[in-house]
């Protein structure tokens, strides 16, 4: 069940979190990313009590965090996602995932708000078209997310008819480029 | 420029959290130096916060209000730093050694190839390789996935050449002799998830010392 405040603009409300510490801001996305938080963590095999308190966790994350978040960057359900999923490995012990080297990110590079919409347009169209895939693979991406498919089994889910829009998430990204290399 | 990217089951399994430590260690670094597969990982990272848009669990009762609780009693945190860089090493690696180049515990494994062991699981292991300049990794194939990426210099073998910030995928199906290029040392991070096969009887003795 999928509640209908899907569509709030959730960047704004981050923002509001991490310019004015608004505590009705941050209640409504513990409202709606609260829940789905926990299912994600209990389909990844956390208990009820352990999903809960890691939940938590995650949402206390969200509000000290917020002012890291870049809406040119990610959506606010993947910022969240990167969250709770790095909490899961630290819950489950799991192998160390080290994150890459920041993008260089001062005052001067404020988020650009055509690069946040694009972005936020082009998650929304994958979101769409996640829902629309036949069951089968659907349940196949969900596994490698959830449930733990090796590496080398997620092989399969990879080559999923969801490519086009990755690759347009990727063009929609391309614009944040950096000096290294 | 970077021409050996990393694949999107890589990507994925990274994304989601299910590739062994060593093979993260790659993945984050070649991620720090390249922004072609940096903005193909935020695409999967979609994807799974689209996945948990899709489904909720009841929290408890008083849920949000422990974490105002919490959230009462501590600030809010600054982005932190950037730290200094390392001309040769990106930061995941910085903080997987203690330090930079000069920080590394090099041992010397024939032929005048040093490494340095990384971290070691049971599922895989990663280490780095400091091969001088035109000299050879011996022949050898693979039991599993291995995963090298080039901090430095550039090495070749049968497949291609790989430089700075390239990554070689090999699988059961590669038998490969890498050559470090002529001019300067080439040094790697190399990760696998199975004891290498070398086909010569002198590294296959060599191999418990190895550790690969
Ligand atoms: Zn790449
Ligand atoms: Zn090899």
């Amino acid at each position: 069940r999928v509640s209908s405040d899907k569509d709030k603009d959730w960047g704004a409300a981050l923002r509001r979190v991490a310019d004015a510490q608004d505590r009705d801001a941050f209640a409504e996305l513990f409202g709606h990313f609260g829940p789905r938080v926990k299912a994600y963590l209990m389909k990844s095999g956390a208990d009820a009590a352990s999903a809960e308190e890691c939940t938590q966790d995650v949402m206390v994350t969200v509000w000290r965090k917020a002012g890291q978040f870049n809406p040119a960057r990610a959506s606010a359900a993947t910022w969240i996602f990167t969250i709770a999923r790095n909490r899961r490995i630290d819950m489950l012990r799991r192998d160390n995932r080290p994150d890459p080297e920041d993008l260089p990110w001062g005052p001067e590079a404020e988020p650009d708000q055509e690069d946040a919409l694009s972005l936020q347009q082009e998650t929304e169209k994958l979101a769409n078209a996640l829902r629309e895939l036949p069951e089968a693979q659907r349940s196949m991406i969900e596994r490698a997310y959830f449930n733990d498919l090796s590496h080398s089994e997620i092989a399969d889910a990879t080559g999923l008819p969801l490519g086009t829009i990755k690759s347009r998430i990727r063009l929609a990204l391309e614009r944040l480029r950096h000096s290294l290399s | 420029m970077i021409t050996h990217h990393l694949n999107d089951n890589l990507l994925m399994a990274y994304s989601a959290g299910s590739l062994p430590e060593a093979f993260n260690l790659v993945v984050a670094t070649h991620i720090s130096v390249c922004d072609d597969c940096r903005a193909r990982l935020a695409g999967f990272d979609a994807l799974g916060g689209a996945l948990m848009e899709d489904d909720e669990a009841d929290l408890a009762e008083d849920s949000l209000a422990n974490v105002m609780a919490r959230i009462k009693s501590g600030a809010a945190t600054a982005k932190p730093a950037p730290k200094p860089r390392d001309p040769v090493l990106p930061s995941p690696l910085v903080d997987a050694i203690g330090g930079g180049l000069d920080a590394v515990q090099w041992r010397p494994v024939g032929g005048g190839v040093r490494q340095a062991i990384l971290r070691t699981s049971d599922k895989a292991s990663a280490r780095l390789l400091h091969i001088p300049a035109g000299a050879a990794v011996p022949d050898h194939g693979h039991q599993g996935l291995e995963l090298t990426l080039v901090l430095q210099g550039a090495f070749r073998d049968e497949e291609a050449r790989f430089a700075r910030g390239d990554v070689e995928i090999a699988t059961q199906d590669t038998q490969h002799t890498p050559i470090a290029e002529p001019g300067a040392d080439c040094i790697c991070l190399a990760a696998t998830d199975a004891p290498l096969k070398f086909r010569a009887i002198l590294p296959r003795l060599a191999q418990p010392f190895l550790r690969i």
